[in-house]
């Protein structure tokens, strides 16, 4: 059984990050922001699986991921909770259109 | 073989976070989405966490992909024909450029890095009996913590969407 080395892991961790950056950076939607922030969050969680095999005895780094997965998901709920209200009062959920604090 | 089956998901999950960036329908997206969440999952099972791979499948796919696919079919302000959610990409050259550069950035520095890694990797059959351990003996506070988190966030997020309702 050959062994996957670490660097791939991280490379994969590393594209899918920068093109989760581009997605939250480009995407003129709130929702679209939200999906390029749950492949960044997925990125991490790559990266601190892949370093947890090499610590078999106390699995810290996985312990971490499901952390942050529970963290995401929260992150998601009250974000389109919060996306909902702004819909209701703008009729739009395009970021920069969003630009009065006070309606 | 277990190399090319790690390509094989590896590029499965790069390619829909590419089409997810590149697309317009948002809808696809959040399909994308799914389909690049199943590639991660399976990265999880080549880094032996299976236990999170489960959790992975079970929590995106059955939470958040529901959610966000709610989310975008009730915040459409006018309909463009048959289920056509189009989103404007904004900015793209310079936006691209800069993920472009951070991503070039990284890799140099994964590959010039020399990880000081406690021991060698080591094959296991389940991690599902040492996470369950750990969660309940040394976690058991974050464990805590996150119980009450989810509590909160369960309220929150009902308050603000019964609020709407009757404000309708």
């Amino acid at each position: 059984m050959t062994t996957i080395p670490i660097t791939h892991f991280l490379v994969v961790g590393a594209a899918l990050f920068c093109i989760g950056l581009a997605v939250a950076t480009t995407k003129k939607n709130a929702i679209g922001i939200l999906l390029g922030l749950e492949l960044m969050l997925n990125a991490v969680n790559i990266n601190l699986v892949a370093f947890s095999r090499h610590d078999p005895d106390l699995i810290r780094g996985q312990l971490f991921a499901l952390f942050v997965m529970v963290i995401a998901v929260c992150e998601i709920a009250i974000a389109l909770a919060i996306i909902l209200r702004v819909f209701d009062h703008y009729k739009t959920i395009d970021p920069d259109k969003i630009n009065r604090l006070h309606g | 073989m277990e190399l090319v089956a790690f390509y094989i998901f590896a590029t499965l999950a790069v390619a829909a976070a590419l089409f997810i960036l590149f697309t317009r329908n948002l809808m696809y997206a959040a399909f994308c989405l799914f389909l690049s969440l199943v590639g991660v999952a399976a990265l999880y099972v080549f880094a032996m966490a299976d236990f999170l791979a489960v959790a992975q499948i079970m929590i995106y796919v059955g939470g958040v992909l529901v959610l966000l696919v709610f989310g975008i079919m009730l915040t459409q302000a006018k309909r463009t024909g048959a289920n056509y959610v189009e989103v404007e990409n904004g900015g793209q050259p310079l936006r691209l450029t800069m993920a472009a550069v951070l991503l070039v950035l990284l890799i140099k520095v994964i590959y010039a890095a020399d990880f000081a890694l406690a021991g060698e990797y080591q094959l296991q059959k389940s991690t599902i009996h040492t996470v369950g351990i750990h969660l309940m003996t040394t976690h058991l506070l974050p464990f805590e913590i996150i119980a009450v988190l989810l509590l909160a966030v369960l309220t929150g997020t009902g308050y603000m969407a019964y609020n709407r309702i009757k404000s309708l």
